[in-house]
């Protein structure tokens, strides 16, 4: 075991809140995540976490924690991104860009005032990159309350998101406020980009949100089973990408690790990729054929 | 601002407002903004690769730019594009913090790749920038009429033997080339932004493509222009008046778009004429242009 887990592991402080937060964080991205990519809303999700890319770099230089600029800003950011018409499917694209640029912009201006002003040294790398090692025990409870806010959101509108998701029109025939609907959303969506930006860095959440879900997506048709599975895989690839980058730090010779975050990305694709892979197409396959025989055969008087 | 050593970022940055206005123009019609968010993203790997091994940059930026879009363009063909298009950004931007962990001094050349710098340029790399400009213009106009079909009427454009999924690719690879200009002056976050801004609103002022494009050129000149000086004059990153900037012509190009269509709603009956040459609603953002 010694070579595959560094001594010491189990018994680190930062590795413990690391775990507990990176769980938290990938549960509730994954969640959220299966609808982001049922609603084709990837570029809205990323757009989100460049809006808060502003709103974390904000909040340093006005002395607040990160993660309240991260999440305020994103909040603000949907509701912008609702304003200007992200809602039509046509011009989203542009609307939803057009954020996501005046956003960066106002990102780069926060982070160089960061960083001049001196008050705070490697902002930019906190800020976008995260540094979940670092993180303060304390901050664990916000994030859960944040947490149950986002998955609240997404329980309190899981039946009318859902056919909403799937079709907008039949949801709008039936009175599904769809566009009240849309904005809900993109609230828990801000929440749970604001949480993941915290513990892998603000550019880079996008990745626990899109690839656990899109990969458990891939797997299973079923919405239910793609939430499950979209969770239980954000929350493997953060526990051996934590691992991963806590060994590194005795891999070569310079005792610095290489960045946690980096780790989880790459994780995350690679489980994307894996999913596409024949073997695992067979698999769900037969699984999704078992599963239809049996509903099939429980239908049957 | 005009002294010497700004020389070559002035030549740079119009050759880049040229790149942008004309591939932005594109990528505005296609709807593809969000690959051109992620190309210049997954670049940023190459740079900080560059950075590390001690290689060109430019040749950098152009391998990773590349092989970001045969990425998008290949696994987008099965899987979900945006969700697809969304792994392959967040990849590059990791692998580039890795090589950049790697290097000594981390922050500046981080906030520089990321977010610009007005004063990176030298004149070595002048001549491959033009010539890196030259071949995307080319490539743009070999694929002008493929392009504007397939962005138009997809279903047409099948039916008469031009792959969709291969004009993807192409056109991709275009927006790398153009990416890989870029990154360096612009910064790897905010070049999509001069790729979106300027093209849309020359697209609610004209209907007609080649005077599109003519707009969008001159519209991104401005805006790099502006951006550069106001960058130099305040000492603050070059990036937030891009971005800014950006998002202004967008707004003028959308309360432009209202206004005309106020004007048609009330002259409209009169002047059927003018009326049928009048975009709908969501008119400044769809592509519906007639090859």
């Amino acid at each position: 075991m010694h070579w595959v887990i560094e001594p010491g592991f189990f018994s680190s402080q930062p590795v413990h809140t690391a775990l507990v937060l990176g769980s938290v964080v990938a549960v509730v991205s994954g969640i959220v995540g299966v609808f982001t990519v049922l609603r084709a809303q990837s570029f809205a999700g990323h757009a989100l976490t460049d809006v808060s890319t502003a709103g974390g770099s904000g909040a340093l230089l006005v002395g607040l924690s990160p993660l309240l600029g991260f999440v305020g800003f994103g909040l603000l950011g949907a509701g912008a991104m609702d304003a200007i018409g992200v809602q039509r499917v046509r011009g989203r694209d542009l609307a939803t860009g057009v954020v996501l640029g005046a956003a960066t912009g106002l990102a780069a201006l926060f982070l160089y005032l960061d960083t001049t002003s001196g008050a705070t040294t490697g902002a930019t790398q906190t800020i976008l990159f995260g540094s979940i090692f670092t993180i303060d025990r304390s901050t664990i409870p916000i994030v859960i309350a944040f947490s149950l806010v986002a998955v609240g959101l997404i329980g309190l509108l899981y039946r009318p998101l859902l056919l909403a998701s799937t079709s907008a029109e039949i949801a709008a025939s039936r009175g599904v406020p769809v566009r009240l609907m849309g904005l809900g959303f993109m609230a828990a969506m801000a929440i749970a980009v604001g949480l993941s930006a915290l513990a892998i860095g603000a550019i880079l959440s996008t990745a626990l949100l899109i690839g656990p879900a899109a990969t458990a997506l891939r797997l299973t048709k079923r919405i239910g089973a793609a939430i499950g599975a979209a969770a239980l895989i954000g929350v493997v690839e953060t526990w051996l990408g934590v691992l991963l980058a806590y060994d590194s730090f005795d891999w070569g010779s310079g005792h610095a690790g290489l960045p946690v975050s980096s780790f989880i990305v790459l994780l995350t694709f690679a489980g994307y990729l894996t999913s596409g892979l024949p073997w695992a197409r067979r698999l769900s396959g037969r699984r999704t054929e078992l599963v239809g025989a049996i509903s099939g055969a429980a239908q049957r008087p | 601002m005009f002294s010497s050593f700004m020389t070559n970022t002035w030549i740079v940055a119009t050759i880049i407002a040229v790149i942008a206005g004309v591939v932005g123009f594109f990528v505005v019609l296609r709807g593809a903004a969000f690959p051109a968010h992620a190309i210049p993203n997954s670049a940023f790997a190459g740079a900080a690769a560059a950075n590390v091994f001690a290689f060109s940059a430019l040749l950098g930026l152009a391998g990773f730019a590349a092989a970001s879009a045969i990425g998008i363009a290949t696994l987008g063909r099965r899987g979900r594009q945006d969700a697809v298009t969304a792994l392959t950004l967040v990849l590059g931007l990791a692998i580039g913090a890795i090589f950049l962990s790697r290097s000594g001094e981390y922050e500046p050349q981080l906030f520089a790749l990321l977010f610009g710098e007005v004063l990176g340029v030298s004149t070595s790399e002048l001549l491959p920038v033009a010539l890196l400009a030259a071949a995307s213009l080319i490539a743009v106009a070999v694929l002008y009429r493929p392009l504007l079909l397939s962005s138009a009427v997809p279903d047409v454009a099948e039916a008469k033997g031009v792959s969709t999924y291969r004009i993807e690719l192409a056109f991709l690879l275009v927006l790398a080339g153009a990416t890989a200009l870029t990154v360096p002056v612009v910064g790897a976050l905010l070049i999509f932004s001069l790729m979106i801004g300027p093209p849309a609103a020359a697209r609610s002022f004209t209907d007609r493509p080649p005077i599109a494009i003519a707009a969008s050129v001159g519209i991104a000149l401005m805006t790099v222009w502006t951006a550069i000086a106001c960058s130099y004059q305040t000492n603050w990153p070059i990036g937030f008046f891009v971005g800014a900037l950006a998002a202004f012509d967008y707004g003028v190009g959308r309360v432009w778009a209202a206004w005309r269509r106020s004007r048609t709603a009330r002259i409209g009956a009169s002047e059927g004429d003018l009326a049928r040459h009048e975009p709908d609603s969501s008119r400044a953002a769809t592509p519906t242009v007639v090859a």
